[in-house]
């Protein structure tokens, strides 16, 4: 009963973190739906290892965590450096690699 | 001393190598002696190895030497093996011989020539792979050396390089042996995946088990191979590259184009005789071929202008014999014509040289004439050699080979009487085109003036080949003339012997003699009679417009080379220019479409995060139902 709400608030919370991503043009603002995402999945992680009373769900969400401040960290040096050279922090107006 | 056998293909060998890696250093005289001393040490070696193969010579009938394994994967080993028995002795010992010789030649005929080093090391390497052709055990040996001797002969073709027409006749005899060597090759594959063998007496006990005679593998295998033979030894249909293979130095057309790597078809089929004799058809195709080209050949060398063009023709007509003696089934006379041809067109080509180097490079025999009294040691042997190549009875080698061949052609049970006139109308044709050109080159008025008899290098080939080619003809003699039979025992337990047709009668075999000399002498009197200025008979036929006709058509070698030039080269560079682009609609095909795909293609890379981030989520998506389904 636990694992099955835990579940369908992971999954609540990725597709709100999915419809963010693709719906917001502000790029500080997808990078908080990609964390919201990235939290998502830690949840179910911890839904699983829960329900199998096994420890490698909460290995992952270690893992996880880590992943998520190592991306930030990088992602919002990246977003300095669109913001020094663009300013603007609008995701479509860096299409340069148009093909 | 047999244990030295891998000796006599090396020498040559090592002397190319060291002429080919530091020729340039050596001076011209050094050159002289490394190139004609490989030769000339394996010519010595061969004579040891000849000593102590005729101790033992009729109760152990070959020697054989393995050296190393060439190829050794499973189901077939290759070996660079030698095998030694009377026949291959026998071509080794005139290769080397007369190649010695020849080397001797040149060492004087070429000393003025730029290339001297590189000539030496291109025949060193000749000599190398046609004695490794001859003493291969094994077929893909053999065709190594094959091969080996083709590449020598278009490098040494066109060994004045600067000239481009010289060039084109290399290319030519390149590709048109090539064809013959093509169907060789098939014929090698055919053999081994069905005989699983290539060894050469193995694979010829073998197929005579398997195959019966007159059976459908026999003939196509024995076919490739005398497509194969045919090719090499200028016959019909792919005689055309060899009058254009005179653009090559003079010793060259001796060695190569006369003496030996042009014989390489006659070897073939004499080495793989077991496997023709199942094949009858093939072997009466052989003896036709042979007919055909040597009464075309006969022809054509009638009216050729160019001294070294008329030997050439005549080297094929007399090739032509020794076809038409092996596929009567008298090997052994196919081989002692090979022998005594070899020393008298080796001697008639470098007397021609002789002829050539003292006239500045004049070819042309129209314009030569009265060099009777200027060279004399040249006019003997040339007059000796055209005495040997008509056959002038009892004096000459020439009349005992060719005798020979004529009565197993009149004798043979493969034989019709036809085929015997044929080649009697040869014989004669042989004296008319001989004594044309020595009545043209040595007799009449001088229109040039000589520079003066060859050097010592010079005048001792002509002069040794000159009493052999007198000489050499008394190792069988016929029963009506004496008997004395050295060459036939020889071969015979190599080559099987040839039997009398029933209802031959074996004293109709002087009434034969008779009409072969008589053939012989009046084709020499005739020529004396029609060529001689004072008599003025030819020019008057010549001016008639059907004598000139049938004079030009034969003097194009009855019009092949227009015919293949219209046939084959016309139609093919018509193909590969004009229809390139239909043939290229295949490639533009693929480049359309690469570049239509990459243009939608690109239309996916909006530079858009969000759109790549909505691509990978469906992506995802649609994976995922991929898998739930």
């Amino acid at each position: 009963m636990l694992t099955t709400h835990a579940l369908m608030l992971a999954i609540l919370l990725f597709g709100l973190g999915l419809v963010g991503l693709l719906s917001r043009r502000n790029i500080l603002y997808m990078l908080l739906s990609l964390e919201i995402m990235l939290n998502a999945a830690s949840l179910a992680f911890i839904a699983g290892g829960a329900r199998w009373g096994q420890v490698d769900g909460e290995v992952m969400f270690l893992f996880i965590l880590t992943l998520a401040a190592a991306e930030v960290s990088v992602a919002l040096g990246i977003v300095l450096q669109l913001s020094y050279r663009f300013h603007t922090l609008d995701a479509d107006a860096f299409s340069e690699m148009k093909g | 001393m047999l244990k030295l056998l891998w000796l006599i293909p090396v020498l040559p060998l090592a002397g190319f190598l060291v002429l080919a890696l530091c020729g340039g250093r050596l001076s011209r005289r050094q050159v002289a002696w490394v190139g004609c001393g490989s030769v000339g040490t394996a010519a010595v070696t061969t004579a040891l190895v000849s000593v102590d193969f005729f101790q033992g010579f009729p109760d152990r009938a070959f020697y054989q030497q393995t050296l190393w394994n060439w190829i050794d994967t499973s189901g077939m080993t290759v070996g660079v093996s030698w095998y030694l028995d009377a026949l291959s002795l026998l071509m080794v010992a005139v290769i080397t011989g007369i190649g010695f010789l020849i080397h001797l030649y040149s060492v004087e005929y070429l000393s003025g020539d730029d290339g001297y080093s590189r000539f030496f090391a291109y025949m060193n390497l000749f000599v190398a792979a046609m004695l490794t052709l001859v003493l291969a055990d094994n077929l893909l040996l053999l065709y190594l050396g094959w091969e080996g001797v083709g590449l020598c002969s278009y490098l040494l073709i066109g060994f004045w390089y600067r000239e481009p027409e010289y060039g084109t006749a290399a290319q030519k005899a390149f590709i048109v042996t090539r064809i013959g060597d093509t169907a060789f090759a098939i014929g090698l594959f055919i053999l081994f995946t069905q005989l699983h063998s290539l060894s050469i007496q193995q694979v010829q006990t073998l197929a005579a088990e398997a195959w019966p005679i007159g059976s459908t593998r026999a003939v196509i295998v024995a076919a490739l191979l005398l497509i194969g033979a045919v090719g090499k030894s200028a016959q019909l249909p792919l005689q055309v590259w060899l009058p254009d293979a005179m653009a090559g130095p003079t010793p060259v057309s001796a060695l190569i184009h006369a003496a030996t790597m042009v014989t390489a078809g006659v070897y073939l089929i004499a080495r793989m005789h077991q496997l023709v004799a199942l094949a009858p058809l093939v072997q009466e195709t052989v003896a036709v071929i042979g007919l055909l080209t040597l009464l075309l050949a006969a022809c054509s060398a009638l009216v050729q202008r160019d001294i070294k063009r008329v030997l050439a023709y005549s080297t094929m007509s007399q090739i032509g014999y020794m076809f038409l003696a092996l596929g009567v089934g008298a090997w052994s006379a196919a081989l002692f014509h090979f022998l005594t041809h070899s020393c008298f067109k080796a001697l008639l080509f470098l007397a021609a040289g002789s002829v050539i180097h003292s006239l500045h490079h004049e070819q042309d025999i129209f314009r030569m004439g009265g060099l009777r009294r200027q060279l004399p040691v040249t006019f003997w042997t040339f007059l000796i050699g055209a005495a040997a190549m008509s056959g002038v009875p009892l004096i000459t080698a020439g009349f005992y080979s060719k005798d020979w061949i004529l009565w197993s052609v009149w004798s043979s049970p493969l034989s019709h009487h036809w085929i015997w006139f044929g080649a009697l109308l040869g014989t004669l044709l042989t004296g008319l085109y001989s004594f044309r050109l020595v009545i043209r080159v040595f007799f009449g008025e001088a229109h040039t003036l000589a520079s003066g008899e060859p050097g010592f290098a010079m005048r001792v080939p002509l002069v040794v080949l000159a009493l052999f080619a007198l000489t050499i003809g008394f190792l069988e003699v016929p029963h009506t003339l004496g008997h004395l039979s050295l060459f036939s025992p020889y071969l015979s337990h190599v080559l099987p012997t040839l039997e009398i047709r029933a209802g031959i009668d074996e004293s109709s075999e002087t009434l034969e003699q008779i009409a072969v000399t008589c053939s012989a002498l009046l084709g020499i009197g005739l020529a004396a009679v029609l060529f001689l200025p004072r008599f003025n008979f030819i020019e008057r036929c010549a001016d008639m417009p059907a004598g000139h006709a049938l004079a030009t058509w034969w003097q194009n070698g009855w019009g092949f080379d227009r015919l293949y030039d219209r046939l084959i080269v016309r139609p093919w560079l018509h193909l590969t220019r004009d229809s390139g682009e239909i043939l290229d609609h295949g490639s533009k095909l693929l480049v359309i479409g690469a570049e239509s795909c990459h243009a939608w293609l690109s239309h996916t890379q909006t530079g858009h995060v969000r759109w790549y981030a909505a691509t990978v989520a469906v992506g995802t998506l649609v994976l995922l139902g991929l898998f739930a389904l």
